[in-house]
């Protein structure tokens, strides 16, 4: 039996990829059909792709099995997406962009930046009283990031969402995804 | 770097594309976008459409001349020509077509809109919408329409150029119909409607999104065939997914090959005629006693085209609690929505079930399953001591609307088309009407619309003059509640010619509201109230629906005994040249029994106050099957 709503105590972290049209409307499709169905996601991005008539939504959402099946299926029923794929983490790269504004002066802000450099991550705008750091990453390590930062005390913080791609030579839009868009 | 390119995922409207869109191919006879509409709706075959006309869509209505191929019937509320056009299509099987205005004609269909949404039903709406250059700016009579839609609809179009208005009917109408069928909204500005375009027909259409899967999966039909061979207890769970997909003949065969009783839900009633013993009638909150009990204690769920509604299924938790369940629908979403299915089967039911026969016909293990005659003589023993219980006297002396509608189905047609509102009568009917004719009944179930009822049947009337040549009659079943949310459409049947018949159960109150207010909120009778039957010396009858129908030039009739019924009946059937309203005064304070209170598990299902059979241990018989049970068959433990 399905148990609503979505999330769960029992669920796990999934990413979705949605091929869709790049048409008018389609992410306000998707965005109500997410909360008139009451899931509850994590993260939305959407983007053009290599294809100028195929935009991309990257979905994260913490859901169990049977509900994320009714998120795929109602999704699909959605005639402008095109596929989607739930991405096994195994074999995705995932990253999320993250612009972390972080209150540092004279006392910490060493510190901070040896927060930095051990995570590969950079500076892109100083100021007397403050850091601000792009970060990017899996969630994972942004998560940690946050965690060591937050005691400095974060002023101000913007997340990207997730964006993710299968490793390899393929593409999702290939076999002919959506090839006869074009003649519209 | 990744060259520019547009995202218009985000935004309303589409971009005016430059060069590649200008550059039509000059083929094809050029008209406006208006004159192109009229001409893709009748190279779509579209022979009737309800409407009504306004400002955004005058170039439209412009190019309805006497010579259009379809019939156009003029309503007198958008909602109700949308309900008309739900109707149409449940009665022809064939879309649904209307045509409104924008703003409040637009957001007027929104009812009818998502109540064919929730049923199901083929619908392509069309609406006039401001220029490109007014819109988002509130010009008068805006209103977002596709925005306003997008939860209820199956697709919708925002057409801002002329040339695209044939691809997207023939688009809308195929969506409408195909897959599982559903509304789609074609929203037409004013910009397309008077630009010009070079018409050509046939189109093709471009849909790389939607694939619906029509025919089933071998292997899972396999699966399907074990399970039956398996079940001691079995039952078919036939919903309108059936109805849709016109499989009565398949089902009625798969009950006979198998020997599995029948429960039929609202949408489906008449899919398997009434009068088949395989037929329990309806299970859930309204349903028959031995429909609901079977389903209740089964241990094969078949849902065929159905989609566990709560009204069927009672508390989803304690419902079919031993059953298996094969779960066929065209609409994967729906399986494994409300409830975990044990074989999955995708595709349209009708030819799903005759896969699924001839894979039972051949299946030589099919012959050695369990005997079913323990199952089938419980269920006839709860038909025998369970049958629907009402009184046909009443206390007050009033009509008793069971009676009514019982002598309305002993005096009408076989061919009758029935038709309900919202309440009461709609269960009444449900239940008592003899349904012998898949088709024969239109009802507003997943949305529950008041005054769906006579527009419906309009619509109906409309469908069975192109069809049937008017020798199906229509019978509306209403309530007098139900019937004044869109009383303004006897105009509409008196002129355009839609001889209905109209029965309106008239108790004076909400009646089912009422039922409920006096079974869970104290007798608190809040609201309900109408007192249009009631002639006191300060109010007369308010309305009075005899004045009502003839006002609207159409026959009016009141019964207050069984005898003045039975000749108000008989006269109704007599007269076709226009509609008949007969106000039938009933008991107020009659109520649709057996119930499941909302939200209750089916096992608690009341068959009259005070008798909860399932649960007094009043149908011990089950034990008697239980025991007889061979070697134990997977069933309770894995749920």
């Amino acid at each position: 039996m399905a148990n609503y709503p979505a999330s769960q105590p029992t669920s796990s972290l999934h990413t979705l990829s949605v091929l869709v049209e790049n048409r008018p409307g389609v992410l306000a499709r998707i965005a109500g059909l997410f909360a008139r169905r009451a899931f509850n996601i994590n993260s939305l991005s959407v983007s053009p792709t290599e294809r100028p008539d195929i935009s991309r939504v990257t979905v994260t959402a913490d859901v169990e099995q049977t509900p994320l099946e009714q998120i795929i299926k109602q999704l699909n029923k959605l005639l402008h997406v095109l596929k989607i794929v739930d991405l096994d983490k195994a074999t995705t790269v995932e990253r999320e962009l993250v612009l972390i504004k972080v209150s540092a002066d004279q006392t910490t802000r060493s510190d901070v930046l040896e927060i930095v450099r051990l995570f590969r991550v950079r500076v892109v705008d100083v100021h007397p009283q403050s850091l601000t750091i792009e970060a990017t990453g899996a969630e994972g390590k942004i998560d940690a990031l946050l965690g060591l930062l937050e005691n400095y005390g974060i002023i101000e913080l913007v997340r990207s969402g997730a964006v993710a791609v299968t490793r390899g030579p393929h593409a999702l839009s290939e076999k002919g995804v959506g090839s006869e868009i074009r003649g519209r | 770097m990744v060259s520019p390119t547009p995202l218009q995922a985000f935004s309303g409207v589409q971009k005016a594309s430059k060069a590649t869109n200008k550059q039509h191919l000059v083929d094809g006879e050029k008209m406006t976008g208006a004159q192109a509409l009229i001409r893709t709706l009748e190279d779509l075959g579209v022979q009737d459409v309800f409407g009504i006309p306004g400002g955004a869509i005058l170039p439209v209505y412009h190019q309805i001349h006497d010579d259009t191929k379809f019939r156009f019937v003029l309503m007198r509320h958008e909602q109700g020509a949308g309900h008309a056009a739900e109707g149409y299509a449940v009665a022809t099987g064939r879309v649904g077509v209307c045509i409104v205005t924008s703003g409040p004609g637009a957001t007027n269909m929104v009812t009818p809109i998502a109540d064919a949404n929730m049923d199901s039903v083929p619908l392509v709406v069309i609406s006039g919408q401001v220029g490109v250059d007014s819109i988002g700016t509130d010009a008068f009579q805006e209103a977002d329409t596709v925005g306003i839609t997008y939860p209820v609809v199956k697709h919708s179009y925002l057409v801002t150029d002329a040339q695209d208005i044939p691809r997207v009917l023939a688009e809308a109408h195929y969506i409408a119909r195909s897959g599982r069928p559903g509304p789609v909204v074609v929203d037409v500005s004013k910009t397309a409607q008077v630009g010009e375009m070079y018409y050509s027909w046939p189109q093709r259409m471009i849909l790389p999104g939607y694939n619906p899967t029509t025919k089933p999966h071998g292997h899972m039909l396999h699966e399907a065939v074990r399970l039956f061979e398996r079940a001691y207890r079995p039952v078919l769970y036939v919903g309108g997914g059936a109805m849709r997909s016109n499989a009565g003949a398949q089902v009625k065969e798969l009950a006979d090959l198998t020997d599995t009783p029948i429960v039929t839900t609202l949408p489906a009633r008449g899919i398997v005629p009434d009068s088949d013993p395989k037929v329990l009638g309806m299970p859930g909150m309204h349903g028959t006693f031995p429909a609901t009990a079977a389903a209740q204690k089964c241990d094969l769920l078949v849902a065929i085209g159905a989609r566990f509604d709560d009204r069927v299924t009672g508390d989803m938790a304690t419902f079919a609690p031993s059953a298996r369940v094969i779960h066929i629908d065209i609409d994967p979403a729906e399986i494994g929505k409300r409830r975990h299915t044990d074989v999955p089967i995708v595709g349209d039911v009708a030819q799903v079930l005759d896969a699924l026969n001839d894979e039972i016909k051949h299946d030589p293990a099919i012959h050695n399953k369990p005997k079913l005659e323990p199952w089938w003589k419980l269920i006839n023993s709860w038909r025998e001591r369970y049958p629907l219980p009402y009184d046909d006297k009443t206390p007050d002396g009033t009509l008793s609307p069971q009676w009514v509608v019982g002598e309305l189905s002993r005096q009408a047609a076989p061919s009758t088309i029935w038709v309900s509102g919202v309440g009461q009568h709609q269960m009444w009917a449900s239940q008592i009407v003899d349904f012998e004719n898949p088709h024969s009944w239109i009802s507003s179930g997943g949305l529950g619309t008041m005054g769906f009822g006579l527009p419906a049947a309009i619509g109906a009337s409309v469908g069975s003059t192109r069809d049937f040549g008017g020798k199906k009659p229509v019978w509306l079943i209403d309530g007098d509640g139900s019937f004044q949310m869109t009383s303004e459409e006897l105009a509409a049947a008196f002129i355009d010619n839609a001889p209905v018949k109209i029965a309106i159960l008239n108790n004076s109150v909400y009646g089912m509201v009422r039922q409920w207010q006096t079974l869970f909120y104290e007798k608190h009778y809040s609201q309900t109230s109408l007192r249009d039957g009631e002639n006191t010396p300060d109010i007369m009858d308010v309305p009075d629906f005899v004045k009502l129908a003839e006002a609207y030039g159409c026959v009016g009739i009141r019964a207050r005994d069984e005898d003045e019924a039975k000749a108000a009946i008989k006269r109704a059937n007599e007269i076709n040249d226009r509609p008949v309203l007969i106000d039938f005064r009933v008991y107020k304070d009659a109520m649709v029994w057996p119930m499941v209170a909302a939200g209750k598990s089916n096992d608690t299902v009341t068959y009259q106050p005070g008798v909860q059979p399932l649960l007094d241990g009043t149908t011990d018989e089950g034990q008697e099957d239980d025991a007889s049970r061979q070697p134990q068959p997977q069933t309770a433990s894995e749920e």
